[in-house]
C-alpha cells in the first residue's frame, strides 16, 4: 500500500440484526435475540480485519449481514460507498461479484453431486463471465492458484481431504475476482499441519490479488497471525478494536484480556495457575443491563450495572482512522 | 507398577474397502496420580485407543486385533462382562467431547446422578441427593440444589460438561479418561474446565489419560505426552522433553506450524506437506517418511531406510522415539 490515505472499502454503521423469539400456541413474539446490536466497523482495502469472539457473540451473523445473506434490522453496510443493506435485487447481484465468502465446514459447503470443476465454474456461469473455453481456462488457472491441479477437475468433493476442499472453496470464492472476502472460521475444522498450509495460501492470495479480508474466528492465535486490525465481539457488540499488535500488547477491555489469557500455550513451562474469567456468556435474548460483560468482570463496579459503555478511544493516536484503538469499558483507563 | 499399561494394542475396523488398522501397535503406561496426554491429528487413532480401554469400541465394525490393556495388572481385554462392569465407572471413568454422550436427555440431573450412587454405594434417596448436590458444587455449578431438578437441555455447554465431570467423579475413579473434553467449548470456558480437572485430580489423586488434538491443551495439562501418527505412537516422554526437545520430525513439525505469539504477522508458517497415509494399506517403512522434512535433507541411501524399514520405538535418556534418524533434541 502506498502512503496516500485511501478510503475504507467497507464501512459498517450502526448495524443491528435481531431475530424474533416466538412461543406459545399462536407463535406470539416473546422478544428478540440481539445477535448484532449496533456495530460500527471499517476495513481498508488490502487489509485483514479479524473478527473475534466466542460462540453466540454474533460474529458470523455480522459477517452474513455484510454480504446481505441476512437482512439487517437496522444500520448501513457501505461497500465502496454503496449501501448493501438497501441495495435492490439487481444491484445486489452486481455487488455480489465483488463480495465473496469462505465457509468453515469444507464438508458441507461443497455440493457432493457436482464435480470440482463445476463447483469452481458455477459463479462464472451465474454471472455469465466469458465463453465456455474462457471459463474452463479460468477454472484451470484458479485450481493452480490455490495449489491444486487441473487434473482434479473431474473429481467429486468426497475424493478430497479437508484441506484440499477448503482450497476448492477458496478457488470458488476467487472465481469472480472479488475485492472483499468474508472468511467465516476458514481453518477451524482443519488439523494443525493443514491449517498452516491454508493460512499461508490465504496470505499469499491477499498479496497477489490485493484482497480485503474479514477473517472471523474464535481462535485468537490464528487471528493474530493474519489480521492487520482486530475487533472483539461480546453479546452482539464490539467491545474493543484496534491494530493487532496494539490489542495484543495493550488490551484495554477486561474481556479481551481474559480471552488472550485463556489461550493455552504450547509450552509446559507456561501453565496457567488461575482461571482468567469466571462464568459463561449470558443469552443474547436477555442481555444484562449496563455493560454486557459486567456479570463476569472482575473489575466491575456499580456503575457498570447501569451504564452501557460506548466504544471510545483508548489513546489519542490515529483518531478517526482504522489505526485507532477503541474500547467499550468505563474503567479502560484505570485497569 | 503403573496403574494402566497398554501393550502393543491393535484395533481394526472392517470397511467396504477392507480392514483399516486404526491403532497398530500402541504401547504406553500411566502411573498413579499422573496425567498422560495422547495427542495427534484427526484419524491418528488416539480416540480409538482411549475407547478400547473400557471396551467401548463399537463392534462390529471395530475389533481388537491384539495386545493387552492391563489395569492394576489385570488384562481388561480378557475380563468377563460382569467383571468389566465393576471397573467401568467405578475404577475407570470417561468423559467425552459431547456431554450428551453420557447424559440422558429424558432424566433430570438428580435422577442420573443418584442412580449411580444407589447402584454403587446402595445410598438412599436423601443421601444420594445430598452427595449429588455436593458434587455439583465441587465442579463449580452455582445453586446446585436447584440444578438437580434441571434436564440436560436446560444447561449451557459448559454446565453440561461440568455435570458430566461430576457424574464421572461420583465413584471416585482411579483413572479418568478425558476424550477431547474441551474441544467444543469456548476458550474462556475451556480454561475453567481444564483448571477444574486439574484441581479435582489433585484432590482425589486420580490418574488422567487426556486425549486432544490441541498442543496448547496438552502442554497445559499433562506430565507425560505420547504423540500419535497414523495409528502409532511416534514419540513419548515428559511434556517438557517432547515440547522443548522434540526428537521426532513430526512432533517438531506440528509445533512449528502453530502461529507463534508476537511472531512476524502474515509471514509464511512452516507446514507439513502432504497428507496422512491410508491405514488400509499403510506404507511398509516409516509412516511419516513421505511427508518428513528431515528425511528430505538426507542422502538417498539413508532415505531408502526410511521408506523400506519400519522404525521401532527406541529409548533415549528421557523418552522414546520411533524414527531412524531422530533429531538431536536441542532446544529451539
Amino acid at each position: 500500500m502506498s502512503g496516500i490515505a485511501t478510503s475504507p472499502l467497507l464501512v459498517v454503521e450502526g448495524l443491528k440484526k435481531y431475530y424474533p423469539v416466538r412461543g406459545g400456541v399462536f407463535g406470539a413474539k416473546l422478544g428478540d435475540v440481539h445477535a448484532v446490536d449496533g456495530v460500527n466497523l471499517s476495513v481498508m482495502p488490502g487489509e485483514t480485519l479479524g473478527l473475534v469472539g466466542e460462540s453466540g457473540c454474533g460474529k458470523s451473523t455480522l459477517g452474513r449481514a455484510v454480504l446481505r445473506l441476512e437482512d439487517p434490522t437496522e444500520g448501513r453496510v457501505l461497500f465502496e460507498g454503496r449501501d448493501i443493506a438497501k441495495a435492490s435485487k439487481q444491484e445486489l447481484f452486481t455487488l455480489r461479484r465483488e463480495l465473496q465468502i469462505i465457509f468453515q465446514d469444507p464438508y458441507s459447503s461443497l455440493n457432493p453431486r457436482m464435480t470440482v470443476g463445476e463447483i469452481v465454474r458455477e459463479p462464472l456461469l451465474v454471472h455469465r463471465v466469458g465463453g465456455k473455453a474462457e471459463q474452463v481456462e479460468k477454472v484451470r488457472a484458479l485450481m493452480e492458484t490455490v495449489g491444486l491441479t487441473g487434473e482434479m477437475l473431474e473429481r467429486y468433493p468426497h475424493e478430497f481431504s479437508g484441506g484440499q476442499r477448503q482450497r476448492i472453496g477458496i478457488a470458488r470464492a476467487l472465481a469472480l475476482n472479488p475485492k472483499l472476502v468474508i472468511a467465516d472460521e476458514p481453518v477451524s475444522a482443519l488439523d494443525v499441519s493443514v491449517r498452516s498450509q491454508v493460512l499461508n495460501l490465504m496470505v499469499k492470495l491477499q498479496r497477489e490479488f490485493n484482497l480485503t479480508y474479514v477473517f472471523i474466528s474464535h481462535d485468537l492465535s490464528v487471528v493474530e497471525h493474519v489480521s492487520d486490525s482486530i475487533a472483539i465481539m461480546y453479546l452482539g457488540r464490539i467491545v474493543e478494536k484496534g491494530p493487532t499488535q496494539r490489542i495484543f500488547s495493550r488490551p484495554a477491555h477486561p474481556y479481551t484480556r481474559a480471552l488472550i489469557a485463556a489461550i493455552p500455550v504450547a509450552d509446559p513451562e507456561q501453565r496457567h495457575e488461575s482461571v482468567p474469567v469466571k462464568g459463561e456468556a449470558p443469552s443474547p435474548v436477555s442481555p444484562p443491563p449496563g455493560c454486557p460483560f459486567h456479570p463476569r468482570c472482575s473489575y466491575a463496579i456499580d456503575a457498570c450495572k447501569s451504564i452501557v459503555p460506548p466504544l471510545e478511544p483508548v489513546t489519542a493516536l490515529n483518531p478517526g482512522t482504522s489505526g485507532e484503538h477503541l474500547a467499550a469499558c468505563i474503567r479502560k483507563h484505570e485497569i | 507398577m503403573a496403574l494402566l499399561e497398554i501393550d502393543d494394542l491393535k484395533v481394526g475396523f472392517d470397511t467396504e474397502a477392507g480392514l483399516v488398522h486404526a491403532v497398530d501397535g500402541v504401547s504406553c503406561s500411566i502411573g498413579e496420580g499422573r496425567t498422560l496426554g495422547l495427542v495427534g491429528e484427526s484419524g491418528c487413532g488416539k480416540s480409538v485407543t482411549a475407547t478400547s480401554i473400557l471396551r467401548l469400541v463399537p463392534s462390529p465394525p471395530g475389533k481388537i486385533l491384539g495386545g493387552e490393556i492391563r489395569y492394576q495388572g489385570t488384562d481388561i481385554l480378557k475380563l468377563p462382562r460382569e467383571d468389566l462392569s465393576k471397573i467401568r465407572g467405578k475404577e475407570i471413568a470417561m468423559i467425552f467431547q459431547d456431554p450428551m454422550t453420557s447424559l440422558n436427555p429424558v432424566f433430570t440431573v438428580e435422577k442420573q446422578m443418584s442412580e449411580v450412587l444407589k447402584l454403587r454405594f446402595g445410598m438412599n434417596k436423601e443421601a444420594a441427593r445430598k452427595r449429588s448436590a455436593e458434587m455439583l458444587a465441587t465442579v463449580g455449578i452455582p445453586d446446585p440444589q436447584s440444578r438437580l431438578g434441571s434436564y440436560p437441555h436446560e444447561l449451557s455447554g459448559g454446565m453440561k460438561q461440568r455435570v458430566m465431570i461430576a457424574m464421572a467423579l461420583l465413584c471416585e475413579p482411579k483413572l479418568l479418561i478425558a476424550d477431547e473434553p474441551t474441544t467444543a467449548l469456548d476458550v474462556t470456558v475451556q480454561a475453567q474446565i481444564l483448571h477444574l480437572i486439574r484441581d479435582l485430580q489433585k484432590r482425589i489423586g486420580a490418574s488422567v489419560l487426556f486425549i486432544t488434538h490441541d498442543m496448547g491443551v496438552v502442554a497445559e495439562m499433562c506430565d507425560e505426552v505420547a504423540v500419535m501418527y497414523a495409528g502409532r505412537i511416534v514419540e513419548q516422554g515428559s511434556a517438557i522433553d517432547v515440547f522443548k526437545r522434540s526428537r521426532h520430525p513430526y512432533t517438531k513439525g506440528l509445533l512449528r506450524s502453530l502461529p507463534q505469539k508476537g511472531a512476524a504477522k502474515k509471514a509464511d508458517l512452516p507446514t507439513i506437506e502432504g497428507v496422512v497415509p491410508s491405514l488400509l494399506h499403510p506404507p511398509k517403512g516409516c509412516r511419516f517418511a513421505e511427508r518428513c522434512w528431515k528425511r528430505k535433507s538426507l542422502s538417498a541411501a539413508l532415505q531408502k531406510t526410511c521408506f523400506d524399514d519400519d522404525p521401532q520405538m527406541r529409548a533415549y535418556e528421557n523418552g522414546f522415539v520411533a524414527c531412524h534418524y531422530p533429531l538431536a533434541g536441542e532446544e529451539p
